[in-house]
């Protein structure tokens, strides 16, 4: 180790331990965490208070760590490996890059999502870094319309044609060119300077080497690494700069330098700082997110409306000091002062007092002096929390001219601020008016109850065309771009955006660029819906404005050199060829695939053809040839990313393709293959996945051969440590496995061994979508090969320590013996496989349903081979009834019920009943989901052992489970209810009548559960129990429960007597009802009819019996003065109604229409509803000839009030008997009119 | 409110959906000419009907059907004038 080195070792020593004691409670600022620990005197602005002493300032403390997190796809601008080389003491290990990318992004699942959602409605806060970026685009200029008649925007006149822009975007990439050059120059030019007099010590040193100081030497100068014989001291001494430009150089060279960025490759903490954000000439995106200038600065100054305050103007941490200056709220003041308890009073201000308060919130903070000096414009910032205080006291909570708001933020005064501050309207321009009505409009449907959203979205919807497409967007857009926007605001805004595209149509072109720019990055949000809402806008947008328009607009950002510009706009030009159709876009799409001019033009052109079969799916198939034309070139590029791209976008054409459209591949069959076999690394993932695609579209025969063929770079590859090969290997795998061609020997001869010993690891097992596909492919594999071989192989990882791994076993076991059957598993086998359950299941440190399902289904699949083992498995699922845990005796009760057949099937009665005693022991379980899963194990035990010889006898068991009715529990109910229905149905005996009783009035309550199933299952007992024990008694009881006061009990009641009527025949409870019509209460009665209304809904046709039994009392019903009485009587007609059709009552439904028909004018909904309902019904009972006899003559009523109800029956009958009423129509004998052709007569 | 919107929304979706529908604004041309094409189209759509009014007629059976698919376009005459 040379001095050097050891100098800089110490000194990196030295910091660590300084940070590590500054950390331990000393009182000084931190500029690590920016907080001062713990006195409230230091300033916060002042950050080199006491810095030199602890020698803390430009430390990085994580130094050696690795800070940037990737987040984008494939083809990211990461220079990692050598970034951050070196500057370690210890090795560092941290996750792989496909784990930390999988949190960043919260994986591609959609619950997490949805979880994150909850925890935070701000979108941001769930936006990766990479999506972040989309704050850092400007919205770009308006374009002019070149199809406008005048040639220019409308209305607007300044909008830049399209030549400009493109003029633009080239002045923008060659100034990024320069930027970048000069960036390498500072650099190469500053070590030139030192290297100058470097080479010329060096020329001195070159004697004194002599002299055998060379330590010394090397020490001051910096060493190279490579000192070659022929390199002349003389030539070094003249190009220098050029030398050092080009030759690299080890990081030590620098090491004296004192500020530490001289070096041209460095670290990129060394850059941090800078804030123009042109220092880097190799730059990864954790030094560009934080700069405000933006990917594309130049566009900046061409902007006809400025960016709003809001965004340009940003606040440093601490440093706006408007919320402590704040006056103190009356609510703090209470806290503060005494009160009148003890005796002090507060006075009411003098007459004429006004309190002077500032203006709401200063849209303008001027930074104080400090921020600016630290140059905070790109530097961390906190989020300003918002206090109560503030949002409570300062801002208005009603808007003049637009009412009650649901909330109003502190944002959204910086951009409604206009509407509060109080000007006179009458003075007001024109154009100023009209934008404060835009802007009251938008605030309603931003934040407005659902009402004033729904008027205030048909008033902008209504009158966009009148506002203009320039007032709108102006206002909308900036909005969109805000950064505290919630999910909720920017739906309400983007179906704006949508409403207001519609309507304005070809009005929209000069602003395509700049919507394009705000709704883009929602295609690459990680929420579902949010992806759609973009692409609907997108596909709407390019309706509305036409191609040509969206080409202009997009076409300077193709070749940006900002990834992210450009892979946001590959995937709104798919989105423009779904709403257009792919061959409207196809020449464009050639032009751009084939361009020279740039390799990102041909990525960008690729991506586009990758991403439309993913948005398409098989509406691909008509263009598929053209596509694949486009993309064929692209396959041997020179540019490793565009190979790359392009392979992938062939995968994903093949996977939409699949299984048609292997014609179309035949012209790249040919450089795919000869790809796969000579690329290596990344680039060969993206090959491989292709062919992996391909081959499932192949005929039998060519997909042998080719499988055959790329299995060995398939299996080569499978050992890379790399995590996307390994996905893409896996894949493979299975679609080879699952290709017709393919034979199990030889996948058990080639694939298998390889297979399962790169793939069936632990580490596999610990990243979940790894695990996923692992056990995919093994599935795919068994399908071909048999369950007996995977599980020969696998069964041994059931007694793994690895929990993870375990259930990964566990799982492809389960889907594998589901397939395919236990049929291939032989008796050695067998033994190992259920002790290996046994094993695993016992082991598990986290009851999920993974174990309790396999353990299940191989138990069930093995069936009576299961019995040797079926006293441990019993004995096991007791001792875990008995467990502490409450999930371990939810598991354990669920997997009764699951083997519960499998023990009657191999007639081992005894373990059920034991089993089912212990059950019964744990009934006072107090965890509802143990104790619903107990009942379930219960009932599963009763139904294959059949009531009778039940262990402990159904008499001791009921008694208990009636309490647990009163259980509010869902599952418990479900069960309880299904346990008591399955005993009153099948040993109604068992049980005395007074205990059945009891039940009885549980399960009213149950009849009206949230949940259909208990309400389903509760009806079904009902019947039961009522057949068991017979009606009169539980009739008496239900008759008294109508008069009680309860709705809500009235109606179960009510439902309950229709069951009794319908399992115990109508007979025996229709007297009684009817009976019962004679009291005074209308509440009585009404329950009466609403019976009877169930009452013939259940019984159905056996209405026919009893329809005329109940014409008096209907017709007294029918013509009540209480409209509810009416109504309920109607609902009654119609279920006898529907109930008779053609069995001979329509006398009586005729009857009952004539009563029923004056109240077809009636207005209150449920009631009109009702009433209607009830006149279809009759015209079912009666045929629609008749019942158009009474309709005829209200359809031309000179009342509207007259025509419309009777238009509605008309349509009823319209849209269900339009044939049948043909002949009945009415004869009109004008011209034209008579319908001659009924009259013949032969 | 909300229940009138929601019916006429209803409205406007059957009336879609079937062009025979009607509503309290109907004209008399309108309601005619829908029961012209129906009925029409009622008689095409069974055949055994058709037979019998092609005998009654005295044309074959598939001049009569012509005949009525073509009376189907403006059964009732022209739309009357539009008068605002």
């Amino acid at each position: 180790m040379s001095d050097v080195e050891f100098a800089e070792v110490t000194r990196l020593q030295q910091e660590r331990n300084a940070l590590a004691a500054g950390k331990k409670g000393s009182k000084t600022f931190d500029p690590a965490n920016q907080r001062t620990d713990a006195s409230t005197k230091a300033s916060l602005t002042d950050i080199n208070f006491d810095t030199d002493l602890y020698d803390r300032g430009g430390v990085d403390k994580y130094a050696g760590y690795n800070t940037s997190i990737a987040v984008a796809d494939e083809d990211e601008e990461m220079a990692d490996a050598d970034g951050d080389g070196g500057r370690r003491l210890v090795g560092q290990y941290t996750a792989t890059k496909a784990q930390m990318d999988e949190f960043a992004r919260g994986g591609a699942e959609e619950e997490d999502i949805l979880l994150g959602r909850e925890k935070q409605a701000q979108i941001q806060s769930r936006e990766s870094d990479y999506q972040k970026r989309r704050y850092e685009r400007s919205l770009a200029p308006t374009m002019a319309d070149p199809f406008a008649a005048d040639g220019q925007t409308n209305g607007q006149a300044d909008g830049k044609t399209y030549r400009e822009v493109l003029a633009e975007s080239e002045l923008d990439k060659e100034e990024q060119r320069v930027l970048k050059l000069i960036a390498e120059k500072k650099a190469n030019g500053e070590d030139g300077v030192v290297e100058n007099e470097a080479t010329l010590k060096k020329a001195d040193s070159a004697d004194t080497t002599l002299n055998g100081d060379d330590s010394k030497a090397d020490a001051a100068v910096g060493r190279k690494r490579k000192k070659r014989w022929d390199m002349s001291t003389e030539g070094s001494g003249e190009d220098g700069v050029k030398e050092e430009a080009t030759s690299k150089r080890s990081r030590w060279d620098s090491a004296p330098a004192p500020d530490g960025e001289v070096n041209s490759k460095r670290s990129r903490w060394d850059s941090a700082p800078a804030p123009d954000g042109e220092v880097g000439s190799k730059r990864n995106r954790w030094d560009q997110a934080p700069t405000l200038g933006g990917a594309t600065p130049a566009v900046n100054s061409g902007l006809d409306t400025p960016i709003h305050p809001s965004q340009a103007v940003t606040t440093g941490f601490g440093t706006d000091i408007s919320s402590r200056n704040a006056p103190l709220s009356d609510e703090e003041l209470d806290q503060m002062l005494p009160g009148s308890a003890e005796g002090y009073n507060v006075l009411d201000p003098p007459p004429g007092y006004e309190p002077i308060r500032p203006a709401a919130r200063r849209l303008t903070t001027a930074p104080t002096p400090a921020a600016a000096a630290q140059g905070y414009g790109g530097g961390f910032m906190m989020q300003e929390p918002e206090s109560a205080r503030s949002l409570g006291k300062q801002l208005p909570t009603e808007i003049p001219g637009v009412g009650d708001l649901q909330f109003f933020k502190a944002e959204d005064m910086s951009y409604f601020g206009k509407l509060v501050d109080g000007a006179d309207e009458n003075e007001l321009s024109m154009e100023e008016l009209r934008e404060r009505k835009i802007m009251r409009l938008l605030l309603k449907v931003k934040n407005g109850t659902p009402p004033m959203r729904k008027t205030a979205l048909r008033q902008l919807t209504d009158n966009a065309r009148q506002f203009g497409a320039g007032p709108l967007f102006n206002q909308i857009l900036p909005l969109l771009m805000e950064k505290t926007l919630e999910d909720q605001e920017r739906h309400l805004l983007t179906k704006v955006v949508d409403r207001c595209l519609f309507k304005l149509d070809a009005l929209c072109r000069p602003w395509a660029k700049r919507l394009l720019v705000v709704i883009e990055p929602m295609l690459i949000s990680s929420d579902f819906y949010e992806r759609v809402e973009g692409r609907e806008i997108i596909a709407s947008l390019s309706r509305a404005v036409g191609l040509a328009t969206m080409l202009a607009a997009i076409r300077s950002e193709i070749d940006s050199s900002d990834e992210y510009v450009r892979n946001t706009t590959a995937r709104a030009l798919a989105v423009v060829a779904s709403a257009l159709g792919i061959p409207a876009l196809l020449p464009f799409l050639k032009a751009v695939c084939r361009s020279k001019k740039s390799w990102h033009a041909r990525h960008t052109g690729v991506k586009v053809i990758q991403q439309i079969p993913i948005l398409m799916g098989c509406a691909i198939l008509p263009h598929l040839r053209a596509l694949v034309e486009c993309i064929s070139d692209c396959l041997n590029d020179e540019q490793q990313k565009v190979r790359t791209v392009t392979s992938l976008a062939i995968a994903a054409l093949a996977e939409a393709a699949n299984p048609y459209g292997i014609e179309s591949f035949d012209d790249i069959l040919n450089p795919l293959w000869t790809g796969a076999r000579k690329q290596r690394g990344k680039g060969l993932a993206g090959f491989l996945k292709a062919v992996g695609y391909i081959i499932p579209l192949m005929d039998e025969e060519y997909a042998n051969y080719y499988c055959t063929q790329i299995i060995s770079i398939v299996l080569r590859e499978a050992a890379s440590p790399d995590e996307e090969m390994k996905k893409v290997v896996l894949k493979v795998l299975s679609q080879c496995a699952n290709t017709n061609g393919v034979t199990a020997t030889f996948l058990k001869e080639r694939v298998l061994p390889e297979f399962f010993k790169c793939f069936w690891n632990r580490r596999m097992a610990l990243d979940k979508r790894n695990y996923r596909s692992v056990v995919d492919t093994s599935v795919d594999i068994a399908q071909k090969v048999g369950a007996g071989e995977v599980t020969e192989r696998i069964v041994s990882h059931l007694k793994d320590e690895s929990e993870a791994y375990r259930k990964m076993t566990a799982e492809t076991l389960e889907k594998v013996i589901a397939s395919q059957g236990a049929a291939d598993i032989d008796a050695r086998l067998e033994e190992r496989l259920i002790d290996g359950m046994l094993f695993a299941f016992a082991e598990q440190a986290v009851e999920d349903a993974i174990l309790l399902n396999s353990f299940a289904t191989i138990v069930n699949a093995l069936g009576v081979r299961c019995h040797p083992y079926l006293m441990q498995v019993s004995s096991a699922i007791l001792w875990r009834l008995n467990n502490k845990s409450p999930t371990v005796r939810q598991q354990a009760a669920d997997l009764i019920s699951r083997i519960a057949p499998v023990l009657k099937q191999c007639n081992e009665d005894a373990i059920l009943g034991k089993l089912s005693t212990a059950l019964y022991e744990y009934l006072g379980e107090e965890y509802p989901e143990v104790l619903g899963s107990i009942l379930g194990a219960l009932r599963s035990i009763v139904t294959v052992v059949g009531v009778g010889s039940m262990q402990p006898p159904l008499k001791d068991l009921i008694p208990r489970i009636t309490p647990i009715l009163r259980n509010r529990h869902e599952k418990v109910q479900e069960n309880a209810v299904d346990l008591l229905g399955r005993a009153a149905d099948r040993g109604p005996e068992s049980v005395n009548a007074r205990e059945w009783m009891r039940i009885v009035f549980e399960l009213l309550d149950l009849l009206k559960a949230h949940k259909k199933g208990i309400r389903r299952a509760a009806n079904n007992t009902f019947g039961y129990i009522a057949k068991a024990i017979g009606p009169s008694d539980v009739l008496a009881t239900l008759l008294n429960n109508l008069r009680v006061q309860e709705r809500q009990s009235r109606v179960c009641t009510a439902v309950a007597i229709g069951i009794v009527a319908e399992s115990c025949a109508p007979f025996t409870v229709l007297p009684a009802v009817m009976n019962e019509y004679r009291q005074q209460d209308l509440n009585v009665r009404n329950g009466v009819l609403k019976s009877l209304s169930f009452l013939f809904e259940y019984i159905g046709e056996m209405a026919k019996d009893y329809a005329f039994a109940c014409i008096d009392l209907l017709s007294d019903g029918l013509t009540d003065r209480d409209q509810v009485h009416r109504q309920t009587s109607a609902s009654v007609v119609k279920h006898i109604a529907l109930g008779v059709v053609g069995l001979g009552c329509e006398d009586a439904m005729e009857h009952l229409l004539n009563l029923l028909l004056p109240n077809i004018y009636e207005t209150s909904p449920h009631v009109i509803d009702r009433v209607i309902e009830a006149i279809d019904a009759i015209r079912l009972a009666i045929g629609p000839g008749k019942l158009m006899g009474y309709i005829w003559h209200g359809l031309f009523h000179s009342a509207r009030k007259v025509r419309h109800p009777y238009w509605r029956v008309y349509n009823m009958a319209y849209v269900q008997q339009a044939d049948a009423m043909v002949p009945y129509y009415p004869i009109i004998k004008e011209e034209g009119l008579a319908r001659d052709e009924l009259a013949i007569v032969i | 409110m909300a229940d009138k919107l929601r019916a006429q929304q209803q409205l406007e979706q059957l009336q879609a959906r079937y062009v025979g529908t009607g509503h309290a604004d109907t004209t008399k041309f309108e309601w005619t000419s829908n029961i012209q094409r129906d009925s029409y189209a009622s008689y095409i759509g069974h055949p055994p009907l058709l037979h019998y009014m092609s005998i009654g007629m005295g044309e074959p059976k598939e001049k009569v059907r012509l005949r009525m698919i073509e009376k189907m376009i403006q059964p009732v005459g022209k739309p009357p004038e539009v008068q605002d």
